[in-house]
């Protein structure tokens, strides 16, 4: 029992943070609501009792991850870049741009568009890393203030030159159906994107742990200085992983786009970079934990949508429960005493010693 | 003259610039303080909306301004003592710590704005108490800078005083000796038996104390109601204008309010025919240029002093 604890103990440190993080969700609950009982069943069951509520338990876990896998990648080399909300955000509506203004067959179409939206992430996602690289700016900073910018340039572009003036309320044209991503179930609005998000992790988690660059990327963000002597050039690692970043994050805004919308409709951001960095958290910065990460995530997300459909509590309340979550989860000493005198105890053991 | 050139250099746009550069000067003096000590504190979004929301919360309920004021202070500066324990006890990066307090006051603010209004937007079915305006009797009859300087908000003085307070506690106190100490050198201070945690823990509580002010200011004094997410990056912008000013006190101000500046001319342009989104993102562009711009000079001053003979090479 011990063994197993000091050998997965991250994990159950994460699972302890959940569920404080849940318990206090509980706590809240019941101080708000007329009806706990009855809300509480909805928050943590909801997701799971219609067809339509799972599947966009899926469906919402798709942009959710790329984002994630976007954050982990700068975040394994310690760059605190946040851009993937601009990023995704901006290459969407440039894909979007892209999309509408262009007629191929859908075989190049799909991969084209996809590339104009993970490109111009990309490129956007690289500025903050471009800065701290040349000038040691700060990536955070930047990349927070450029999320505004990002943000303002892709309403503009979308609203001023891509509008549908006949749709009644403010969304781009629709793509042309060769730049859709097909629903292959019918009834929800399951679509071939999600396969690319799950590609994605397993294609980061190769690249991460399984190449000489992701090595290197690891190595930058575990001791920058020792990466140096090694002969890494951190210089160009610290603006790769940023790229990496906005590309995913580009590549996120848009599968969304392509897969359930097939219009540009985010007049307001719609926050999935934000997840990413929620996600990335409780995962560790770990391509394959990350999976797991966004599905809870997404569980939780539509578990608040129920929420405020069907009891009085609002949905935000899902907000709270996730940043008491990664809140927990970022205190290294949480929890660390106990696995200290666990560890001690292992080693007083007279088999241990032998 | 072009009419708005001459609204431009007219007294009421210094009036202006002032009234915006308050809600980005105080969280900036926030994070100043905090990044002196070396824990840099970039939650000050988060807790300007927790304090606001107390603040606007507690002022319409009791219809008491002091207890509104004690109401919101007390909000900023416990979230900032949370992020304190979170870093210093528990080992927390401080960063991420941020980012999840930031979180947390986005929720928390609109779970309470639904709970006593029963709306998601704004408080603006509450009628809230609002922070006197102040006439200064000498000053107002000052052709020029009386119309600038005179009628404000009582915060926005406050603002001005806070600067004031920021360079007496970092340059005339124990304390602000300790927290420079701390932060260009912690192993040093440590070995000369300075605390470190606590005097991090310190420079974080005032932190909180500038922020919560500056929340107060924004929902009881800059406007009289309180809506989700109403702060709209000016945290952010204050953790440009701290790293602009060199964390130090004029800096600060001064990068204040060019960024106060550049939003309110932001706002005198609204009414033309330019695209609103273009007018909306300058305060963000502006302040991202202004770092990379920053950053690039800091980075040639170092430079020139590693190269220059004798000095060490200390960068």
């Amino acid at each position: 029992m011990e063994k197993f604890v000091l050998k997965y103990f991250n994990l159950i440190r994460t699972v302890i943070a959940v569920l404080i993080g849940l318990v206090i969700s509980i706590f809240l609950i019941y101080v708000v609501s007329k009806d706990p009982g009855f809300s509480l069943q909805q928050m943590l069951l909801g997701p799971f009792l219609s067809r339509s509520r799972f599947s966009s338990l899926i469906e919402g876990a798709s942009p959710i991850l790329l984002c994630g896998l976007a954050i982990a990648v700068a975040f394994q080399a310690r760059q605190f870049n946040v851009g993937a909300e601009g990023s995704l955000y901006l290459g969407a509506a440039v894909g979007t741009a892209f999309a509408v203004s262009t007629r191929m067959p859908a075989f190049l179409h799909i991969p084209l568009v996809l590339l104009v939206a993970a490109g111009v992430g990309a490129v956007w996602g690289a500025l903050p890393g471009v800065l701290k690289a040349k000038w040691q700016g700060s990536e955070l900073v930047a990349s927070l203030l450029l999320n505004y910018v990002a943000y303002f340039l892709g309403l503009y572009l979308i609203n001023f030159h891509f509008r549908d003036k006949e749709a009644g309320y403010l969304v781009s044209y629709q793509l042309p159906q060769t730049a859709w991503f097909q629903q292959f179930i019918p009834g929800t609005r399951m679509h071939w994107g999600i396969l690319i998000s799950l590609a994605g992790a397993v294609l980061v988690y190769l690249f991460l742990y399984h190449t000489t660059t992701g090595y290197e990327i690891r190595m930058t963000g575990f001791n920058e200085k020792f990466a140096r002597f090694g002969g890494i050039d951190v210089l160009k690692i610290v603006v790769l992983c940023q790229l990496i970043l906005g590309f995913l994050a580009g590549l996120g805004g848009m599968t969304e786009v392509m897969g359930i919308h097939r219009r540009f409709n985010w007049q307001a951001q719609p926050g999935y970079g934000w997840d990413g960095v929620v996600v990335a958290i409780i995962g560790r910065n770990h391509p394959l934990l990350i999976i797991a990460a966004s599905f809870f995530l997404s569980y939780l997300r539509v578990g608040g949508q129920v929420l405020n459909l069907m009891s009085d509590v609002p949905s935000e309340m899902i907000t709270v429960i996730q940043s008491v979550i990664i809140l927990l989860i970022t205190a290294e000493a949480f929890l660390a005493r106990w696995r200290y005198r666990i560890t001690v105890r292992q080693a007083e053991r007279p088999e241990a010693a032998a | 003259m072009n009419p708005l050139l001459k609204s431009i250099f007219s007294t009421e746009f210094g009036f202006a610039i002032l009234r915006v550069t308050t809600p980005i000067l105080l969280p900036a003096l926030g994070v100043a303080i905090s990044g002196l000590s070396g824990a840099v504190n970039i939650a000050l979004e988060g807790i300007m909306l927790a304090s606001a929301c107390a603040g606007v919360l507690v002022s319409a309920f009791t219809h008491s301004l002091l207890l509104a004021l004690l109401a919101g202070i007390a909000v900023g500066v416990g979230m900032a003592a949370l992020l304190g324990y979170f870093h210093i006890k528990l080992k927390a990066d401080i960063i991420l710590a941020a980012i999840a307090l930031n979180m947390f006051a986005t929720g928390i603010t609109i779970v309470f704005l639904f709970l006593t209004t029963g709306d998601k937007g704004s408080t603006s079915s509450l009628t809230s108490q609002v922070f006197p305006v102040l006439h200064i009797p000498l000053l107002r009859s000052i052709p020029m800078l009386g119309p600038i300087l005179s009628g404000h908000n009582v915060l926005v003085y406050a603002a001005l005083l806070a600067v004031l307070l920021y360079w007496l506690i970092t340059f005339k106190t124990p304390l602000g000796l300790r927290i420079r100490a701390v932060g260009q050198n912690p192993d040093a201070a440590r070995s000369v038996g300075i605390n470190v945690n606590r005097t991090r823990m310190w420079a974080l509580l005032l932190s909180g104390f500038f922020g919560a002010l500056g929340g107060l200011y924004l929902c009881l004094g800059y406007v009289s109601w309180f809506g989700r997410n109403i702060t709209a990056g000016r945290g952010w912008i204050a953790v440009a204008a701290a790293s602009l000013g060199s964390n130090m006190p004029m800096g600060t101000f001064f990068s204040s309010l060019l960024f106060g500046a550049v939003n309110a001319l932001a706002n005198y342009l609204a009414p033309l025919a330019v695209p609103s989104e273009f007018i909306q993102m300058i305060p963000y562009l502006v302040a991202a240029v202004a770092l990379a711009v920053y950053s690039a000079r800091a980075m040639r001053k170092r430079r020139r002093k590693i190269r220059e003979p004798g000095s060490g090479g200390a960068a």
